[in-house]
This record gives structure tokens, sequence and C-alpha cells, in this order.
């Protein structure tokens, strides 16, 4: 009924793949491909410029090649990515939704792009006022009182919010509170950026049905605890239905809440995180606010906070003065500085961008259809793949892979057979404590067409688990390189070309 | 809402095939009593076109770096970004894929990092590169960490010359570590004092942080000062933010550096108020597994074919959590793409040539100045792309009356450094045309000839 009769089953399929060596070997001495602006000037007396052993002739091994080699070069190895615009891109935790692509015309304006960062505010008033805008905005979705954008991604963002826990706790003389709270399911960046604040981690087991286990985190609280981490929902997809309990309890104990705002696309519109209790949140851009994530990065995480801890914000702030926004450097109760500049001011400007565009109702309408797209694969597929919580999901759903070990085919295999399909594979072995985790965020941005093709190719993949399992070991096998062995990789790490390099792939 | 192609009439389908009677049901383990029932206090959802005329007007009041002469650097280093640059970064197969977690389907992102991690390697001279920081003042406060985690000694000098926002950002990254901070002064060549580094060896500290081009543009003896920290027991960590310097400058890993971090944005990307920018670091292959952020490896596939894959993940959070080498998990992938992509369109020979233009413009801006009887240079030493000036009234003054001329001047030291009152940073690349320069010389004359 939802099916394009012409379109093919499956997006999936061997096409023109073309072979690419490294830049490195396509160059040949002599070749340039650049052009350097006129040097308009005199001939300048050696003496007035930097020279002997300050000075280098060369810059072995950089490439020689033409503009031509450049262009195919980078057009090859472009065509070997899968990208959210290729097709379905369901990484839980990640929330691949549609890049606008207004959002590209509008950081390229001239305006924003040939803007420098230590022109007098009087010249960036266009970019201050969006950024305070934004940080208004952000404050409205999150229900918190004040805002820095300086953050470059999420993990940075909690290390500032760690980092005002601790300034916040030290001002007020409780100085033993060193022990931070962290769910058994929480992202691996919540530790780590603990550690960098100088806190100690203390783990909480969730109980049976994924959330916080109220009794375990009583027992747990004490004068020295400083803060609790909460991702809500939580890595499970799951809503912390006792959010606000969970708040009074820590409240109570004199810590705080930072909640982490990875899963923020459920929320929008729906509930403010203040009001569930959360005294700071970063925001990612990079995934509820549809800026792309670069294969990697420049992602924006934003961290907004309640009223007292306002103070602790890094600097500077912008601040406005009646239609006038100018930095504010003093603030002696502040954390200091996170980046050389403002944070990632270009991803500022798309998150802008996509903001003014959908309005209160279309962010609103992401994160229901979010959540509807979500709950539809999790009653499609749970004949087929076992759920590891059977109930209403948020934005994403969590199955296991125990159905399918029984005929010896793991998680590992599904992920890969899926690019078979002409798939991106979900989010697998995370959370951590679902054992063979395949976690499946599909976003508001997909249509019913294309979550019915991938519904169709996982169930397909768990009838080849029962008839052909060894299809499945042997996965991928449309795709440019088949599995790549990750083991090699780390035992024998070749991290750069060199001109003797031995390539793995030749024969011993 | 034209980003959601769920129809009203398959919305209403969907909520039946899962079994509920109307979205609400789905949010029902929220708090009724917190459900928001009215909408966001957000602006009306506007056209693209609107949208467009919206950002359209608030791009147009700020200053064009491109429309006006432009003397500021300090950290942000305007240069030409070739189209093939502009127009390869923007392909949307880099633009929007995530982290590589499935290498099959992520060569070409993979290949390209290794690529740039390669060309890291060729320009700073040091054999182990990761694949991006968020930025140079975040990349010299991991470096500084990476110091104090195996050399396992607590006290970090760092030169006065070194950026102030890298010194800020080191403070607040190390505050709640058992560190502590010593700045090294700067002599009137406008150099960090050997003989302070000397000193401060005695109290063995887990690592020396210069950069070159320093702050004031003047390029640091490196080999001098190596030669007093190397074999010491401490680290030298050298910083550079102009890395199109490192086109004609011996490269910081032949003259001792057991680490060279910074910013590498001047190589392909629009300075875009500040950010984003491209934190890179390059280690001794001894720090291998100790480098914060993505690494990339050469691996083969099952049929033994040459592929990349994300590795020595060991190290990084996912894995490692609270023992961690960092907690940075998002990077800045496609800014290294981009640089990669800059490296190699310039090259061997485009990237020195670029790197003496700059050298050059800004010498030609220097003897220029150096005539004026109005200003000084303020320090002796060689420099790179920019240098200090001492003038005889505030910057700020200064600068206003350029502003008026259509000028953006340079950038005002003093607030920073009180020692160097009436001192303005000048920065010329190869964007600055003789034209500019005359320009402000003939303007720089007539106030003094006025004052």
């Amino acid at each position: 009924m939802r099916t394009n009769k012409n379109a093919g089953f499956f997006p999936g399929a061997q096409g023109l793949i073309l072979e690419e060596p490294l830049i490195f070997e396509l160059s040949v001495p002599g070749r340039t491909g650049y052009s350097i602006p006129e040097d308009d000037l005199p001939d300048l007396p050696e003496s007035v410029m930097p020279s002997g052993n300050l000075m280098r002739d060369d810059i072995p091994g950089m490439p020689e090649v033409s503009e031509v080699d450049i262009v195919r070069h980078y057009t090859r190895l472009s065509t070997w990515n899968y990208s959210i615009d290729h097709g379905f891109y369901p990484l839980g935790s990640c929330t691949m939704k549609y890049n606008p692509k207004v959002n590209d015309r509008t950081v390229s304006l001239p305006g924003f792009a040939n803007l420098h960062p230590l022109v007098p505010p009087k010249h960036a008033q266009g970019a201050l006022r969006l950024m305070h805008e934004l940080g208004e905005y952000l404050k409205e979705i999150s229900g918190l009182d004040a805002i820095t954008l300086q953050p470059s991604a999420g993990a940075q963002g909690e290390l500032t919010g760690m980092l005002m826990i601790k300034a916040y706790h030290e001002s007020r003389g409780d100085r033993d509170r060193s022990i931070v709270l962290i769910p058994d399911s929480a992202h691996g960046t919540n530790p780590a950026s603990c550690t960098v604040a100088g806190f100690t981690t203390k783990t909480l087991t969730s109980g049976n049905d994924g959330c916080i286990d109220l009794e375990e985190l009583q027992s747990q609280l004490n004068d020295h605890v400083a803060a609790i981490m909460l991702t809500n929902p939580n890595t499970l997809g799951i809503f912390e239905k006792n959010a606000c309990r969970i708040a009074r309890m820590v409240h109570d104990a004199g810590g705080l809440i930072y909640m982490d705002g990875a899963n923020l696309n459920a929320l929008m519109g729906i509930v403010k995180p203040g009001q569930l209790g959360a005294d700071i949140l970063h925001i990612n851009l990079h995934k509820t606010f549809s800026t792309p994530h670069g294969g990697g990065g420049p992602g924006s995480g934003p961290v907004a906070v309640n009223a007292a801890l306002e103070p602790f914000l890094p600097i500077p702030r912008v601040i406005r003065t009646d239609d006038t926004f100018a930095w504010d450097y003093d603030k002696p109760m502040s954390i200091g500085q996170m980046h050389n500049f403002y944070g990632n001011f270009g991803v500022l400007v798309r998150a802008y961008t996509y903001i003014r565009s959908m309005g209160a109702a279309g962010l609103r309408e992401a994160a229901e259809t979010a959540v509807i797209n979500a709950n539809y694969i999790r009653v499609k597929l749970r004949e087929h793949y076992q759920i590891a919580y059977d109930r209403i999901c948020m934005h994403e759903c969590i199955f296991n892979d125990l159905n399918q070990q029984k005929f010896g085919v793991s998680t590992l295999d599904i992920a890969k057979r899926l690019m078979d399909y002409g798939f991106h594979p979900p989010t697998i072995y995370f959370p951590l404590i679902v054992k063979g985790a395949l976690m499946i965020e599909p976003t508001e941005t997909e249509s019913i067409e294309t979550i019915d093709q991938f519904i169709r190719a996982m169930i397909e993949i768990d009838r080849e688990t029962k008839s052909q399992p060894d299809l499945l070991h042997q996965a991928p096998i449309r795709t440019k390189r088949k599995r790549l062995d990750e083991t090699l990789a780390a035992r024998n790490p070749i991290l750069r070309w060199t001109p003797d390099l031995n390539f793995p792939s030749q024969p011993d | 809402m034209r980003y959601i192609p769920l129809t009203q009439d398959q919305r209403r389908q969907i909520l039946k095939e899962i079994g509920v009677s109307s979205v609400e049901e789905l949010f029902e383990s929220i708090p009724s009593n917190l459900r928001l029932n009215q909408p966001l206090d957000l602006p009306p959802s506007l056209s693209e076109w609107a949208v467009q005329r919206l950002l359209t007007g608030l791009a147009e009041s700020n200053a064009d770096s491109d429309k006006s002469p432009c003397f500021l650097g300090a950290g942000a280093y305007r240069h030409y970004i070739p189209a093939v640059v502009s127009s390869l970064g923007n392909r949307q197969e880099f633009v929007t894929a995530y982290t590589p977690y499935q290498p099959e389907v992520s060569q070409g992102t993979l290949q390209a990092l290794f690529e740039y991690q390669t060309m890291m390697t060729q320009l700073t001279g040091l054999p182990v590169s990761n694949a991006s920081m968020y930025d140079g003042a975040m990349a010299t406060a991991e470096a500084a960490l990476l110091a104090f985690r195996t050399t396992k000694k607590s006290l970090l000098a760092v030169s006065r010359a070194l950026a102030p926002g890298y010194r800020k950002t080191l403070e607040t990254y190390t505050r709640h570590q058992e560190i502590t901070i010593r700045e090294l002064p700067v002599t009137p060549e406008g150099r960090t004092d050997p003989e302070a580094v000397q000193s401060v060896l005695k109290e063995n500290p887990a690592a020396i942080l210069i950069q070159s081009p320093n702050f004031f543009g003047v390029i640091e003896d490196l080999s001098l000062l190596s030669s007093h920290i190397n074999n010491t027991g401490s680290m030298l960590i050298t910083v550079v933010n102009e890395a199109v310097s490192l086109g004609i400058l011996k490269s910081p890993g032949d003259t001792g550096a057991d680490i060279v971090c910074g910013d590498a944005h001047s190589m392909g990307l629009p300075i875009s108020y500040g950010g984003p920018y491209l934190g890179f670091m390059t280690v001794k292959e001894k720090f291998l597994r100790q480098i914060p952020g993505r690494v990339v490896g050469m691996t083969v596939d099952k049929d033994r074919r040459t592929g990349f894959v994300n590795t020595l993940s060991t190290r990084e959070q996912h894995i490692r959590r609270e023992k961690a080498t960092s907690n940075i998990c998002t990077n800045q992938a496609l800014c290294a793409t981009v640089a990669g992509i800059f490296m190699a369109t310039l090259g061997r020979k485009g990237l020195r040539e670029l790197a003496f233009l700059n050298m050059k413009k800004s010498a030609y801006l220097k003897q220029r100045i150096g005539s004026l009887k109005n200003c000084r240079l303020t320090f002796t030493g060689p420099t790179f792309n920019e240098f200090a000036v001492t003038l005889n009234e505030p910057v700020e003054r200064i600068n206003r009356k350029l502003t008026e001329k259509g000028i953006i001047g340079g950038y005002d030291l003093s607030p920073d450094y009180p020692e160097y009152p009436d001192t303005v940073l000048l920065c010329a690349t190869e964007l600055t045309t003789r034209e500019h320069i005359d320009n402000l010389i003939s303007i720089l004359e007539d106030l003094g000839r006025v004052s």
C-alpha cells in the first residue's frame, strides 16, 4: 500500500564504485594545482625577512597534484561515504535527522563567513544578536534561566556543566562534594567528563524497568555527592518516570541535577527539562537542531542553567543593553573560557536558521513524529527481534540479538547485513546494559515509506538468520570494502603514509 | 512542516498500528501536569525565503573583512580559500555523514582523515597525528593534560607569549587537576626568556609550553629552547595557531618538540567569527597510546584490500569511560577534511609560496611602519605575518579613526598585556594588498602630523 511499484525493493545495490589510491600516490614532482594571490610588492632586502636556522627548505612527502587530481580524488572518496543525504541513518542516540540546505546557505553569507572574531562589537551586531536570540530560544525550550553557546560539542558541554557544579559547591563552602552518580546506561562521555572536572564517579545500577532504581539512588546519596548525571529520555529510549522525585531526592541531599540533553529531540515542545528538575542541561545542536555532523564534527553543545548557576557560566557572555549587543568578560565567579573565541559560531547560525524555519509548532511536531516513528518500528519488529524493554518508547527503541544468537548470528552481523540492503546500521552494543543492543532512532524526517523499507530489510535479515546464517557472517558484500580488520589496525597501528610504507594489503 | 514527511492521514493510521488512540498516549510516561499545554514562546515559522532574508539582514550588519582592509590576526587568520576547497568541502557526502562508526560505509571520511593525519605529520615533523580537536586552545589544554598524565609531574611552565585565550582555556581545563601553572616572561626581542626556561627546569616541570610564531607574531628560537629542555624529563609542547607559517618555518618536530598542537583553521576554513576552527595535535611515537581524540588507521578488509578504520579506541571514553585519555567524542572532522583538501591543493610548493608571501607582505608593512615617527616596533625578534607596534596614543583611538576610513585596525594588546601600553598587533596576509598597506601608512602618517 505504501510501496512505490517502480522503486527497488531496497535501495542497496552495487554501482559504479571507483578505486582511488592515496593522494600521495598520485603525486608527480613538479606538478601544481594551486593559484596564490599576486605578489604586488617590490623586492625586499633579505635582511628584513626571517632566515637561517628558523626556516625549512621543503615539506617532504606533501603531495604535488593538479586541480583535476584533487577534484577527482575527493569526489571519489566522498562517494564511499554513506550520509543522511543518501538515505536512512537510524543511529540511536545520534539523532541523524535531515540537514536542511538553506542552513548551508545562511552560514556561508559573507557577513558571517568573513567576520573576524576580534572586530569591535559594533561591527558584529548581527552575529551577537543571532547568538543572543538563539540563547533565548534554547532557554525557552529547556525551561532554564541562562545559557552559554561556547562548548564545541556535547562532551565539552558536559565538562562545562561539571566545572560549574564544582564551582557552585565551592562557592558555598561545600568542598567535600567530590562524587557524581551516573546510571550504568549513560554515555561514556559522562564519566570521562567528570574525571577531567576532578570528580570521581559512582555507577547506579538501573532497575529492571531500565529506569533509575530509587532505593539504589537513596543508598548512594550523601554529603559527598555533588550531582547526578541523568539522560532523559535515557539511552534505552525510556522516559525516566521518576525524574521529579529523583530531583527532589538529590536536591534534598544537597546535590544538583545535570541533564544530558542528547535525547532532547523527544521532548522539545512537550516538556521543559527545567520543570523536570534539571539544574543544568547541555543541548547537542548537531542532533536536535539539525546541524550536520560532518563525519565527526563540528558540533555544538550549549549549556543552559538555572539562575543559581548563572554566575559560573563561561566568559565571555553576550549582553544586551537596549538594542545593542556586546561581550562581557567581567564575571568574577565564571569558570573561565572553554574556547579561544566564542565556540562553533557557524553551527549556531545553522541552528538559528532551523529554529526560525520550524517555529514552536514545528519543533513540537518534530518531537511527536520522532516518537511516533520509533514506536512504529518497535511494534513492527518486536515479533522478529527481542525488544529490551517492551513498552511505549520515546524517540528510539532498543532490540537485542537473543532470537538470532540461537542461529549463531550476532548484532554485528545484522548491522553489517543492513548495509547490503542500503541502510546505515543502528547504534550497536550500546547502551552497555543491553547485551547485543541494536538501538534504532528513526527521527521525524524519515517518511513512512522509507521506514517500511527498513522494517522489511530487518525482517528479511531475520529470515536469512535462519536460512543462511553464513551470508550474514560474510556481510557486507555490496559495499566498497568488506568487513575491516579492526584488530590488525590496533595491533599494528599505521596512522600515516610514508614513502617506504609496507601496505598491509600486500601479501606477506 | 516542510522537513517532516508524515502526512496527517498516515499519522492517524500509524497511531492505530501502534495501538494508541492519540499521540498524547505516547507521552503518558511524562507526568501530565508537566506536559506543556501551550506552544513554546518562539517566533513563528518562516518560509525559506523569509528565513534567508532575515539571516541576510543579520549578516549584513556585520563587518565583511573581504570588503574592508583588515589588519586583525591575533589567533584568527584570513587567507584565500581556493574554489576547489569550498566546492569539495561542501560535498554533502562528507558534510552529512556521522562519525565513521561503520567503516565499510565510511571509507571516504576515513581515507580523507588518514591523509589529513599524514599531512599534519609532514608539516609538524612529528609522526603521530589525531583526527582533530575542537580548537587550538582546547588542543593545547589537552596536550598539557597528556604531559601531566605521562610525566606524573605537576608543574606546567607556560610562556607569557602564548595566546591569552589559550592560557585562559588551559587554566579552565587544569583547575581541578593537581597542576600548578608558572608563567615564563618575555625578552625585549618578544621571545620567551631562555634563562627563565633554564631556571624553571630545575623545578622539574611536566612540560614547557611555547607558541611559535608566538602571540606577538615573533618566531621563537625553538632549537635553543629545546637544547635546554630535551633530555631533562620535561616535555616541550610547541603551539602553532597560524598553521600557514609551517609552510616555511622549520618544523617544530625538527626543533625538538615532544608534542605540537594548535589551530589549523587558517588552512581552508572561513574565519567565521571564531569557529568552527580546527584544533590539531601531533606527538612522538612513544605517546601513540596517550593521544586524545579520534585516530584513523590503515588496515585490510576480508579480501585483504586496503581500508581504514577508527583505531586505538581503547584510549577513548566509550570504552574506557572515566579512565579515558580525554572526554572528547564529536570533534571537528569536517574541518580536518577541509584542511586536508587545502594542504593537498597547495601541496609541497604552494604551502611554501603562500607562507613566503605572507612573510613578505608583513615584512613590507613592518618596514614602512618602522619608518614612521609616531610608531615604534615593540619587539626586535623576527616575525612571520604579524608583529607588535607601540603607538603614541591609545590603540582604541587610532582604530576608531581607521574605522572612519573603512579600515579594520589591528588588535589592541594592552588589555591583556598592561606592560605594553598603546601597543597594537598588525597582521598582513596574502589578502593584504600593497594598496591597503600604503593607505594605512599614509593615514598613520597624517595622524602623526596632527598629534
